[in-house]
């Protein structure tokens, strides 16, 4: 198999819109990525021939949406090679699946036990902790960031002990794009008996996900980062420890027996899945997922590695920007402030132009703090981007600082 | 050095045909802003947009003619909405309460014709900028 971006980008029906008569340039893909014509199609397909309830109905629609259900359900247990089918519950996204496990985790911690997490976590991979941690007297360690935007690991090693209960950490720094060595990190959180959960949200997109080679207890992503649909997303939990974690919220399918009194929870992978699922931004996922490995993934990771090859190489050439984040392994981040110009000038100077990237904290606000920086300006590529793009990025900046002069 | 009028605003920019011009006139607008004072950016005088903060420091005088009038220092780290801040100050700064409460922002704003990238509903702080300054007009009108 080969890679031909002309070929991908057919596929992308959005990437054919133009902005103020410029051809969208699209570099916020750690935001969100755009939908290839096959997720968009099986979302239509879905409302159109089968849409009903699952699990429950006694007719022909309900067995086919159930049956689309649960094998987009083996999709997904294939793409992060889940020991079991049992262990891939579906959530609204990243966000609520580490929110499950720190609602779980809150009731399980006690004063003076440990959680680590990282300076460099979005929110969703912090606040949680910090509300476990006060509502169970825990006490809260971030492991601290480097110049270079790597996790110091000395003090990651320093900071394990007995007291570890719990270690978090992103597979990816969305706002950096530095990809953390997460098989070691979680081996040594292991050591210590402590558990282990990673915020995939950016290390899913790259088919990195495999939650046994990696060894942690719980892995979280969503589907909209990874061409699926917005509002479906995946937490992988061992069965070991999922069984016996505090359900989240009750009622619906998760739900076993009830009297008016007591009710029992229903087995794994439902007892996390109250209410009516998202049936069809799930099937529309399992396409994704579908779709993206099929592609040969040396391939793109090799055309990935160029973006960011030749868009750091035009950055550090450019007079007045500086890269935050230099990490030694990134996935294609580029992360920037200029001289001239706040994030948010950088921001709508370019989206004028057609070229559309995050700026602001990235809700990472700690890790803006640690390079004191009120927040960069982020273009994050894709599958679709090409060496023009990029180029025309740079071709764009120019004017920016023109016109910021 | 005092802001263009809001007319003369009006004016300057309908006549820029080109996108850069237009923004070349707003960045200029922002540089041109008194400065503001770096101690006043503090978390009481800060109004948080969701990519850039603006600060606002309010005040009053006493006209000679109008008699009480109230005064706006501003300031955002983005220069592009220090101008921004700069369209409304021409409008609202240095005006009785009852001038403030009676300007129709909605209007001017349209009369500015404000592409979409400009357009005060962006989440750039300017909005509640506006209605932090309607507030106060109309607490002292």
């Amino acid at each position: 198999m080969s890679f031909d971006v002309a070929a991908i980008r057919e596929q992308f029906p959005i990437l054919k819109r133009e902005i103020d008569g410029n051809p969208l340039i699209y570099l916020d893909n750690a935001a969100t990525t755009q939908k290839p014509q096959c997720v968009i199609d099986a979302l239509v397909d879905y409302y159109s021939t089968c849409n009903s309830n699952v699990h429950r109905g006694a007719h022909r629609l309900a067995d086919e949406a159930t049956r689309r259900f649960e094998a987009a359900r083996d999709i997904v247990k294939e793409f992060i090679n889940a020991p079991k089918r049992e262990e891939v519950i579906w959530t609204t996204g990243t966000t609520e699946s580490i929110n499950i496990v720190a609602h779980g985790l809150g009731s399980l911690l006690s004063a003076g036990d440990e959680v680590i997490a990282t300076e460099m976590d979005h929110h969703a991979n912090l606040v949680t902790w910090q509300q476990a941690c006060k509502a169970s007297g825990a006490i809260l360690k971030t492991v601290p960031v480097n110049d270079a935007g790597e996790l110091d690991q000395d003090a990651y090693m320093s900071m394990l002990s007995g007291n570890t209960k719990f270690v978090a950490f992103p597979h990816v720094s969305n706002a950096l794009g530095t990809i953390n060595p997460v098989k070691a990190m979680t081996a040594k959180a292991k050591a210590v008996g402590a558990w282990v959960l990673v915020d995939g949200a950016q290390g899913a997109a790259h088919g990195w996900a495999d939650v046994q080679d990696i060894g942690c207890d719980f892995y979280a992503f969503s589907g909209h980062k990874i061409y699926g649909p917005m509002g479906v997303g995946v937490l992988w939990g061992r069965e070991s420890v999922l069984e016996d974690w505090p359900v989240w919220r009750t009622g619906g399918e998760m739900i076993s027996t009830v009297t008016l009194q007591e009710a029992t929870w229903n087995v794994l992978p439902y007892r996390f899945e109250a209410g009516t699922p998202n049936v069809g931004d799930a099937i529309a996922l399992g396409e994704a997922i579908r779709w993206f490995s099929a592609l040969d993934q040396e391939a793109v990771a090799a055309h990935e590695q160029a973006l960011l090859d030749r868009a750091t190489e035009l950055a550090e050439a450019f007079d007045g920007l500086t890269i935050i984040g230099n990490a030694k392994n990134k996935i294609g981040v580029l992360s920037f402030v200029m001289e001239l110009g706040h994030p948010a000038d950088i921001g709508f100077l370019l989206d004028r132009q057609g070229i559309a990237v995050r700026t602001g904290d990235h809700c990472a606000q700690p890790l803006m703090a640690r390079f004191n920086v009120p927040g960069t300006a982020r273009a994050s590529f894709s599958i679709y981007n090409t060496l023009d793009e990029v180029d025309a990025l740079f071709v764009a900046l120019k004017k920016v600082r023109t016109m910021l002069a | 050095m005092s802001l263009p009028r809001t007319e003369d605003i009006v004016d300057d920019l309908s006549f820029f045909d080109d996108w850069e011009d237009k923004y070349k006139y707003i960045i200029d607008l922002g540089k041109s802003l008194p400065a503001f004072d770096e101690e006043w950016r503090t978390p009481e005088r800060l109004v948080k947009g969701c990519q850039s903060s603006v600060w606002i420091q309010p005040g009053s005088e006493q006209d000679a003619i109008k008699g009480e009038i109230l005064t706006f220092s501003v300031d955002s780290d983005a220069i592009i909405v220090r101008g921004l801040l700069g369209l409304v100050l021409s409008a609202l700064d240095r005006k009785t309460p009852e001038e403030i409460v009676a300007f129709d922002i909605s209007a001017y704003f349209e009369a500015l014709d404000l592409e979409r990238h400009l357009s005060p509903t962006r989440g750039n702080g300017l909005r509640s900028i506006v209605s932090r300054i309607k507030g106060l007009a109309q607490a002292a009108a």
